[in-house]
């Protein structure tokens, strides 16, 4: 399924070791950067992404940001093309999305944080604002808003473990529910155009999205 | 008390992928406001679309000048974005009590909270305000039931979302008390009743109903086809 990111890999190393020459400025960020390509041989991990995504956030460190657009600008751009069909389209939504990830990156939360979850929201909505459309959200600072009564520091602690569980939980869902799952994300289909196109009734295509998302709560509660 | 009706996990799952017009959403929206459990629901779709985002096969890799083009303009931002962390100030403010009837976005819709919204009157001691969005497919009101009686004018055809913001009701046998969203569709005959001792304010979203439609509209629909 993920076949592109290792050909990806080597490319985005041998093109970071030559800006990390150019730029002798970052030593701190360079240092950790040569973990980050170790490990990053076959894959970063979620955790290694979170941890990229808050250098770019606390210290506007270059290296990070190009290991993330490498990573994340033909996926975003793959994205956008799904739902609008227009290369030209997707193209500026992908440079848009990357351009606020950048600048939004102070708000990234890494020891809450998943980082591919948080570029899908920022990917999501700027699809969303692109075909003029509305999506009302809560608002975490409103005196009416009813917080959580779980520990913070029990949520750092889920939200760490949570990313690297629920990418391992997807690899194990049926291929029918992944696929259902798919195209309510990236093509934006509604349930009903999904039961058209697969030819099937809506209450099948209903219950594989309960079964898929059962299937990911249990994992994440079986952790505990 | 704790929230007993939640969003369904299709709901979710639209509101998730973007896929919900804004007036379901404004109710999907009012309910997380007030549901830890819910936006830990959403919390973990929007990861599974992560986790999707990460083994989507890419069309093709960035290039070199793709890369250079981004840095270039990342280097004209204003370096203003390094402030301090926003879930900190969100921490900080953990431990104060919730306060207000009717939580964001829902508030802003109507541009106050209970004590400053103008009620007109439905019939039968019942009250509502119109809200307005910029979605036409739904209807969006809040409306007000006087403790005991049944919720007035309620023949809809297809899906309805209630959402209880003050007092409760009842249908059937469920119970519906602050937070708590009722999901029906067109094919369930329900009777939602406001319990004793405490009038009931829910928001409800239904799908834009014809004859509730202005004249102007009623004589252009079989032009348009809408």
């Amino acid at each position: 399924m993920s076949l592109t990111v290792s050909i990806l890999a080597p490319t985005c190393h041998n093109d970071q070791k030559a800006s990390a020459r150019s730029r002798s400025t970052v030593k701190h960020g360079a240092r950790m950067k040569r973990t980050d390509k170790t490990q990053s041989e076959t894959e970063l991990s979620p955790a290694q992404f979170a941890v990229l995504l808050a250098k770019v956030g606390q210290e506007r460190d270059v290296d990070a940001f190009e290991t993330i657009f490498r990573h994340y600008g033909p996926r975003v751009r793959s994205f956008m093309a799904m739902k609008t069909r227009d290369t030209q389209m997707a193209e500026e939504l992908m440079q848009e999305t990357m351009m606020a990830v950048w600048n939004k990156a102070t708000q990234f939360d890494p020891a809450r944080g998943n980082a591919s979850a948080w570029i899908f929201t920022i990917a999501r909505n700027l699809r969303i604002d692109a075909f003029r459309r509305k999506r009302p959200v809560f608002d975490e600072n409103d005196p009416a808003f009813v917080r959580d009564d779980v520990a913070p520091a029990d949520l750092e602690l889920e939200g760490r473990q949570d990313a690297e569980l629920l990418r391992k939980a997807m690899e194990t869902l049926p291929a029918e529910q992944l696929d259902v799952l798919k195209r309510a994300f990236f093509d934006e289909a509604s349930h009903s155009a999904i039961a058209e196109d697969l030819g099937l009734p809506l209450g099948t295509v209903k219950s594989r999205i309960r079964l898929a998302f059962d299937k990911l709560r249990t994992t994440l509660e079986g952790k505990r | 008390m704790s929230i007993q009706h939640h969003i369904s996990d299709t709901l979710l799952l639209d509101y998730a992928s973007g896929n919900l017009s804004e007036g379901w959403s404004l109710a999907v929206a009012t309910h997380l406001a007030l549901c830890p459990t819910c936006r830990r629901r959403l919390d973990a779709m929007e990861g599974a679309a992560g986790a999707l985002l990460d083994k989507i096969v890419a069309d093709h890799p960035v290039s070199g000048s793709d890369w250079e083009k981004m840095r270039a303009r990342i280097a004209c931002e204003p370096a203003s974005g390094v402030t301090q962390r926003k879930p900190e100030v969100a921490r900080a403010q953990k431990a104060a009590v919730p306060t207000g009837v009717i939580p964001e976005p829902l508030r802003s819709y109507l541009g106050g909270d209970v004590a400053s919204l103008k009620w007109r009157a439905l019939g039968r001691g019942a009250f509502q305000i119109r809200i307005d969005t910029g979605d036409p497919a739904t209807q969006v009101r809040l409306l007000k039931i006087p403790a005991g009686k049944p919720v007035p004018e309620h023949t809809h055809e297809g899906r309805e979302l209630t959402l209880v913001l003050a007092g409760s009701f009842t249908d059937g046998d469920d119970l519906f008390a602050r937070g708590d969203l009722e999901e029906a569709d067109g094919d369930l005959l329900h009777t939602p009743t406001a319990t004793e001792g405490e009038d009931c304010i829910c928001l409800a979203v239904t799908e834009a109903p014809l004859k509730f439609t202005s004249w102007i509209v009623r004589l252009i629909q079989p032009i348009l086809k809408i």
